[in-house]
């Protein structure tokens, strides 16, 4: 029986496939963003004699890894990104405070269910939480898929995420995903696809979160079973199909009424471990952003905790919404009124300092709790930083506190 | 006489080249320079072509940056033995031309051990001691001999 990924790949070469085989297929969406694009378009200038798209209509450009611009040199990259759009008649353009590419593929229904989404950036997978085969690819690969509108892959092996129960208190999706990430390890899920099974109840936002963090563990893809997806985004038939009954490969069960908050420890996205080994250790920046966790649900979640409460003297709260629409319903529902109460700071929609280009870099000595991603060596800053990965929930415990918290203790006062 | 050049297991892109130092920030011929320039600053200042990099497993993950591929690429690097490579690192290194070769070395080959590559007779020579390449796959070949698999799949495109 065909898993998600095989499902999507068959129907894209129209026959049945078997893990290891390698298949040419249609590019049917491919996202290019600020800090790849030069890349892309020497590339293409250097082998072609042009930078012309094939497709342009399936073209995704989106500003937002230093949005905007932190100096001359990005500035002028970006002036000339968009001149490029403009030439080539790219319609899907995100310019600078729009968002995370990842996140307005998803909201504007660019990346649809049971489609090949490829993007010049690892978190490509978060595209799996709407089921469509999200993947990252370097310049070169992206280059090739925009000149010829095709790219090829080997039908990766799939390891399935049982998941049974519901989120308790305090606990959520980014601690599935860290869990997930540390049971496999980062280099568990290599060359394979993720396949997460029983989330139906879990909202896009959510499911977001969980195929952004596939790549962590070596993932190809994170796809999320299409189950319980809203009407708009609701997959076809063919993908919905259960036909999947016995599968072949891995399987890890994870029961989410025994899930607590989790945190990585700095230096490995696969170290995690609960929250309370880690109580305590005191925190400069508490930084709530990224692809991963910036949405208008993760915004409100921080906001909720700190209602009536204040950001820990000697802490610095950072908060960058995803998009401009996690931003303005942040707005509406008066989240951000809150947190500026509380003493954050809002950044412009973007990747803000996930990748330590700029608006809340981290000095030599500094200690961050990041609802973001990586928290690599080096990754936002200075290499002598120590970066702590966990969820929206302990990111407000951690702010109130100024000491990575349990956000379980908070909400017991509010109970 | 190649020089062995270890590392440890998961060596991420951050590591390779940090994203501070993206190409636009940089010259492109003197990405070769920001190799491990933070994670291991002696590497790039005395790596010499025809060096071997011999790591752990799942080398070059994290992000999809090619800069991270073609900045060890710049440096002459003949050759990646790791068991294991994250895939977007294995793609970009195969359309650069960059050679990875799937293959656990870290029992045989240690820091600093002087070698000699024989890649045409698959074989490393190393006090005395032959250890065997692996035959890499056919694609991989002609890529290499191309320049790279961009190479062939452009001049494919062109026609
Ligand atoms: S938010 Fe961070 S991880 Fe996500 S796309 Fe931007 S830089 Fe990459």
């Amino acid at each position: 029986m065909a898993s998600l990924a095989e499902k999507i790949l068959g129907r894209a070469v129209g026959r049945g496939l078997r893990p290891g085989e390698v298949v040419e297929v249609t590019a049917q969406r491919i996202m290019v963003h600020d800090s790849i694009a030069p890349a892309v378009r020497r590339i293409l200038t250097a082998n072609l004699g042009h930078d012309r798209p094939l497709h342009p209509e399936r073209m995704a450009v989106v500003i937002d890894h230093v949005a905007p611009a932190a100096n001359l040199a990005t500035a002028e990259s970006q002036r000339d990104l968009r001149g490029w759009v403009a030439a080539n008649g790219i319609r899907d353009f995100h310019d600078a405070g729009d968002g995370i590419a990842h996140q307005l593929l998803i909201e504007d229904r660019i990346a649809r269910p049971g489609e090949i989404v490829i993007g010049s950036d690892s978190h490509s997978t978060s595209y799996g939480a709407v089921c469509a085969f999200g993947t990252g690819m370097g310049a070169t690969d992206i280059a090739l898929a925009v000149a010829t509108g095709r790219t090829w892959f080997r039908v990766p092996e799939t390891i399935r995420i049982e998941v049974t129960g519901s989120f308790g208190p305090g606990v959520g999706a980014k601690d599935l995903a860290l869990t997930v990430t540390g049971r496999l390890g980062a280099d568990g899920a290599i060359y394979s696809a993720l396949e997460y099974r029983g989330v139906a109840a879990l909202s896009v936002a959510e499911r977001t979160t969980l195929a952004s963090m596939a790549v962590e563990a070596g993932a190809k893809v994170g796809l999320v079973h299409p189950e319980g997806l809203p009407a708009e985004q609701a997959a076809p038939d063919w993908l919905l199909a259960d036909d999947d009954h016995e599968p072949r490969g891995r399987r890890l069960e994870i029961d989410l009424d025994r899930l607590e908050p989790m945190l990585a420890r700095p230096g490995r996205v696969d170290d995690v471990a609960p929250i309370s080994e880690f109580e305590g250790r005191a925190v400069d920046v508490v930084y709530v952003g990224t692809c991963t966790n910036g949405r208008h649900e993760d915004i409100a979640r921080v906001a909720g905790l700190l209602r009536g409460r204040r950001v820990a003297a000697g802490t610095r709260l950072i908060v960058v919404p995803a998009s401009r629409a996690s931003m303005a319903a942040a707005v509406a529902d008066g989240s951000i009124a809150t947190l500026l109460e509380a003493g954050a700071v809002i950044g412009p929609p973007g990747c803000g300092a996930c990748i330590g280009r700029h608006m809340g870099v981290l000095a030599a000595g500094e200690v961050c709790l990041f609802t973001g991603n990586r928290n690599f060596r080096g990754r936002m800053g200075s290499p002598e930083a120590e970066i702590y990965l966990g969820s929206p929930e302990v990111a407000a415990a951690t702010a109130v506190a100024g000491r990575l918290g349990d956000p379980r203790a908070i909400l017991e006062v509010i109970c | 006489m190649a020089r062995i050049w270890s590392f440890g297991s998961d060596v991420d892109t951050d590591q390779i080249v940090p994203g501070r130092y993206a190409p636009y920030m940089t010259r492109d011929e003197e990405l070769g320079r920001y190799a491990f320039i933070e994670a291991r600053p002696d590497f790039a200042a005395a790596v010499r072509p025809g060096d071997l990099i011999v790591a752990g497993p799942n080398f070059g993950c994290g992000s999809s940056r090619e800069y991270a591929a073609q900045a060890l690429h710049l440096t002459g690097l003949a050759g990646i033995f790791a068991p294991s490579f994250a895939r977007i690192f294995y793609r970009n290194a195969a359309n650069l031309g960059l050679r990875l070769f799937e293959a656990d070395l870290r029992e045989e080959l240690g820091d600093g051990e002087e070698v000699d590559f024989d890649f045409e007779g698959r074989v490393i020579r190393a006090g005395g001691r032959e250890l065997a390449i692996e035959e890499p796959p056919e694609l991989l070949l002609r890529a290499w001999q191309a320049g790279g698999l961009a190479a062939l799949l452009f001049a494919e495109a062109r026609r």
